[in-house]
């Protein structure tokens, strides 16, 4: 069970945050077309390597925060808060 | 086998130095229902084979006679059951006094087992048997069931056996070892004397490896390393425990055993650095015959002498490639045996061995044969790599070495291999080359905690402070060995615990699996308890071997955790299942309400009739307990904006003292939750949500004002547990609650959808709420939760000549059905978006922005979707079950009954459900395929509410 810094609490195992999902940003809802809006909601990077993401410490001081997390080898590392 | 009435046995031999037994105290035991004796000290084989006991069960598959093969907790040949415990590991339980202990897979005894049957019959049971008998015809497989359990049962476990007590608890030592021989030990200290915690996990019940049944010197130094061990204050050594996974960033389950009144701790550490100190395993040599009972290893062999005093035998042949086995031979002889040693460093070694249950003769393969009752083998040494392959790297074959090594390279900073399993050298350098592993584990595991203290803010000095970088341990040499892993021609067992042969192995490459993963899993070679530790290297042997590959090439297979079997206790662990209930639930149970289980929550369910509670609500006045209703505090300027944002519906102009119902919907337009929202004051909201949305909904607003909107003057507090929440309703709810408030609850003063705060019964800070979930006149009390129950009791004295009586969840059901209010997650579920759920009314699209506003944008444009709809059965008895579906004309699935209850009010059933859009218009009459198969029809109405649909009763 990998461990996550959490910007507040520090070092903590990962069964005390919830993932949330790739850092995105919200397309703007007023210009947005439907496909793009679907595009933000279901497609993901995903990619093979380092991504920004976002977790929330539910275990601990509640807080959303970002971190980078590299896919192939669960390296993680701080990224401050989110965007 | 004549029985002992003086002694343990005669084949126990006198007081030796690194004894582990009592001789001063002995205990007594049952095997298979004939007492025995032991020595405090004693595992049962010990016991047993000091007794001359050779046989301890038969194999899983052909029911042959098996005997001691290892002597240690991998032994393949003597697993048993203890009392209620199936497939102990005899070689490794110690002896206790009154212990019934029996053979498995025998029947009808040990001796005259009938299923040995199974030899004979062994050409049906080849290799992959599983996969071409017993399968046509297939109405035969109840039959095939019950014969195959009889004859491949491994022990039993009672169903109502002894519920045991399995502990667990964490630990955070800087740095863990695996292993407490001279290695483990030498690094375990060398780490606590830099300055580090340290826990040292050994699987025997000593520490020592096989310095414990070493010659003099290495007793000395056994005893050296332990008392070194035993002197520093920062090592916590487990013995009989195993270090069974490691998983990312050295998390590690430790399984220990020989606790007081616990049965298994499981032990969840996180170490900075993991030093895996596991040693070297005898491998065993694949010949035909080589699982007779009188087969052992060299280790086997000097563990029976050395540690429990037992002699194995009185003529043993010798087979040695390596020093561990020469010492061996030196130790049989000065115990008195008669031995002749085969040297199979040069060529010669042993072919067969033969006899009728155990050994008696052995040939060789320069065709000479000896009569013996021991066959001893020392072929090799196998390093159990599995941490360090689950630390990510993979061993690589060492032909010189005749093993498979770890990577270093391969390895993380964070792992470090030490001992036998890392290299060979004397007994000084493998200490040596420990101490320095172990100093270095501690620099690496304190400059990992410093970097970790570091992210937190708070945390004082150099966030710029450099890492330590990880310095080298100098690496140990390899001895050579030859490579001996089965002799020709080729026969025997390559496992022993699955009853695999040596000819299933190359069968299985005929038939086309000729890769390694392929071959353990077609012929179960590895798959039995020691999950390949004396199995793997041998097989991988015979692959190479029948493909015409090497070794290397071939590779093993991939060891995942557990390291060890582990029982399903030791990971359950213990019963912990929270419950939160109401300051009114002590009220609940002593009028006997039926307890409902939702969420985490305990609730009346009903209080005997909830047809009766229907109807009194109706009729006069009921109270109920909604404590679990959730509930924010939201306090700020901004609180409108973020109304706006998550509501679909509109709420910048609600006036102080006013409520409104609100829908959220996530961002893809499906109704996430719904509840009321009202305002207390210029700044300061009440928002209510579900019950099973209370959390939900906090952390749903919290992430769009942490992440989206940082600048918006909002605080929300969870005040879900604060208040305790009482629903007062029915005509007489104002006449009751008038007795117990200084609220003015006149409907001029306090209209319907109106918040107020006052005393109830003499409480202040209290929240009156004037919504209708049940669609009667009705008041939701807010009471801070300490005097929840004082409210409460207060409401039922006061309103007693008004009839007032307690409903709960199930009435509620009822009387909001009858009103047709939906309830998000029952009514609508994944896929349902607001317009699917008839919310059309509340989603204002003029808005600027609001979650969800895309999808919902879209889905008014596109009329196709499925529709909420009110439905009643034509036969007004007949209340179709919640899920039924609805079928059309030519069979298809058209929509499902969502809700559905017996109406007291109407004395007809009622149902909610969705239906696909062009089966929505009122008066289409519908198929419903009940649960029992049969059909029902029932009709769409026009609106949702199947009673009182202007909502005149709740308005009064």
């Amino acid at each position: 069970m990998m461990l996550l810094p959490c910007p507040n609490c520090g070092a903590r195992n990962v069964s005390e945050f919830r993932y949330v999902g790739e850092a995105k940003t919200r397309p703007d809802p007023t210009t947005v077309t439907p496909q793009e809006w679907r595009r933000h909601l279901y497609l993901h990077r995903n990619p093979a390597g380092w991504t920004r993401e976002t977790w929330y410490h539910g275990s601990g001081c509640r807080r959303y925060f970002a971190i980078e997390r590299n896919t192939v080898d669960n390296a993680v590392r701080t990224a401050g808060a989110t965007s | 086998m004549t029985r002992r009435t003086a002694g343990t046995g005669d084949c126990r031999l006198g007081s030796r130095p690194g004894e582990v037994i009592d001789r001063s105290r002995t205990l007594e035991f049952r095997w298979n229902g004939a007492v025995h004796r032991a020595h405090p000290g004693d595992t049962i084989a010990s016991a047993l084979a000091a007794a001359g006991v050779r046989v301890f069960s038969r194999s899983y598959k052909y029911h042959r006679p098996r005997g001691l093969l290892t002597a240690d907790i991998l032994d393949p040949g003597c697993l048993l059951q203890v009392g209620d415990e199936p497939n102990v590991r005899g070689a490794h339980r110690l002896a206790e006094a009154g212990m019934d202990v029996r053979s498995q897979n025998t029947w009808p005894s040990l001796r005259y087992d009938v299923k040995a049957v199974n030899q004979v019959a062994g050409r049906f049971l080849a290799t992959g048997f599983y996969y071409k008998t017993f399968i046509k015809p297939e109405r035969l497989w109840p039959a095939y069931e019950r014969v195959l359990r009889r004859f491949v049962h491994a022990g039993e476990v009672p169903p109502d056996g002894e519920q045991l007590y399995y502990d667990k608890r964490y630990a955070h030592p800087d740095v863990l070892v695996a292993g407490g021989g001279p290695a483990g030990m030498a690094a375990a200290v060398a780490a606590a004397r830099a300055g580090a915690t340290v826990m040292l996990v050994e699987q025997e019940h000593q520490l020592g490896g096989h310095l414990r049944w070493g010659d003099a010197d290495e007793l000395r130094v056994r005893a050296e390393l332990v008392a070194a061990v035993e002197a520093e204050p920062g090592i916590e050594v487990l013995t009989d425990s195993v270090v069974a996974a490691r998983y990312d960033d050295n998390w590690l389950a430790v399984v220990q055993r020989g606790l007081p009144h616990v049965a298994e701790r499981l032990v969840k550490a996180r170490a900075g650095t993991l030093v895996v100190a596991a040693g070297l395993i005898e491998r065993p040599y694949v010949f035909a015959g080589n699982d007779l009972p009188g087969v052992m290893l060299s280790t086997a062999v000097r563990r029976l002498l050395n540690l429990y005093s037992v002699r194995p035998g009185q003529r043993a042949v010798v087979v040695t490639a390596n020093p561990e086995g020469d010492a061996a031979a030196t130790d049989l002889r000065a115990a008195g045996v008669d031995v002749v040693e085969v040297d199979a460093r040069h060529g010669r070694t042993v072919v067969r061995a033969a006899g009728r249950g155990g050994v008696e003769a052995v040939e060789l393969s320069d065709g000479s044969r000896l009569d013996a009752d021991l066959l001893v083998t020392a072929t090799g040494w196998t390093a159990p790599t599995s941490l360090l392959n689950m630390s990510g790297s993979n061993p690589v074959y060492r032909p010189d070495a005749a093993r498979f090594v770890p990577d270093p390279a391969a390895t993380p900073d964070t792992v470090i291999a030490v001992g036998g399993i890392a290299g060979d050298g004397t007994l000084e350098e493998l200490v040596a080359h420990a101490e320095a592993a172990g100093r270095e584990a501690a620099a690496r595991a304190l400059s990992l905690a410093a970097a970790h203290a570091r992210i937190r803010p708070t945390s004082p000095g150099g966030a710029d402070a450099a890492e330590r970088a990880p310095e080298p341990v100098a690496p140990l040499g390899l001895r050579r060995h030859p490579e001996l892993f089965f002799a020709t021609p080729i026969g025997g067992f390559v496992d022993m615990s699955e009853d695999v042969s040596a000819k299933d192995i190359l069968t299985a490459v005929q038939e086309g699996y000729d890769s390694s993963e392929l071959v353990k899993r077609y012929t179960t070679a590895t798959m039995g308890p020691a999950q390949g530790k004396l199995e793997t290297v041998n097989t991988v042997a015979l692959v190479a071997h029948a493909t015409g590959s090497t070794i290397a090439e071939t590779g093993a297979t991939t060891w995942r955790p557990m390291y060890t079997p582990v029982t399903l206790g030791a990971l359950a662990g213990r019963r912990f299942e929270p419950v939160r209930h109401s300051p009114m639930q002590p009220w609940h149970e002593a009028h006997r309400a039926a307890p409902l289980v939702a969420g985490q929550w305990i609730r009346p369910e009903h209080y005997g009739d909830p047809a009766a509670e229907v109807r009194n609500v109706r009729a006069g006045v009921g109270i109920i307990d909604v404590t679990p209703i959730g509930k924010l505090d939201l306090q700020g300027p901004d609180v409108p904006k973020l109304l706006n944002l998550l509501y679909v519906n509109k709420w910048s102009q609600l006036g102080v003292g006013r409520v409104r119902y609100g829908v959220m919907c996530a961002d893809d337009g499906v109704v996430l939750d719904d509840g009321v929202t009202g305002r207390l004051g210029e700044h300061h909201y009440l928002m209510s949500t579900t019950s099973s949305g209370a959390g939900t909904v906090w952390e749903w607003a919290e992430n769009w004002l942490q992440t989206e909107h940082p600048d918006w003057r909002v605080h929300i507090t969870p005040v879900t547990t604060a208040f305790a929440s009482i629903n007062v309703a029915g005509p007489r709810s104002r006449e009751l609650l008038a007795r117990l408030t200084d609220v003015d609850l006149a409907n001029e003063a306090f209209g319907y959808m109106n918040v107020r705060t006052g005393t109830i019964a003499g409480v202040a800070d209290c929240v009156l709420w004037r919504i209708g979930f049940t669609g009667e006149l009705s008041y939701e009390l807010h009471v801070p939760a300490s005097y929840g129950l004082h409210v409460w009791e207060s409401l039922m004295a006061a309103g007693a000549d008004l009839g007032v009586a307690p409903f709960g969840v199930e009435a509620q059901r009822i009387l909001r059905l009858e009103k047709g209010h939906l309830i998000v997650g029952q009514d609508t579920d994944g896929l349902t978006k607001a317009y699917s759920a008839g919310l059309a009314w509340a989603v204002k699209l003029d808005k600027p922005d609001f979650v969800g506003k895309p999808e919902l944008q879209w889905q008014s444009e596109h009329d196709d979707h499925p529709r909420l709809v009110g439905l009643q059965p034509l036969d007004p008895t007949v209340v179709p079950e919640e899920a039924s579906q609805i079928i059309s004309d030519g069979g298809h699935i058209v929509g499902r009954i969502t809700s559905s209850r017996m109406s007291p009010t109407l004395g007809r059933s009622i149902c909610l459900g969705q239906v696909d859009a062009h089966l929505a218009d009122a008066g289409t009459r519908l198929t419903v395929r009940l649960r029992d198969g049969r059909d029902t029809l029932v009709e769409v109405m026009a609106e949702h509410a199947h009673f009182d649909p202007e909502g005149e009763r709740q308005r009064v």
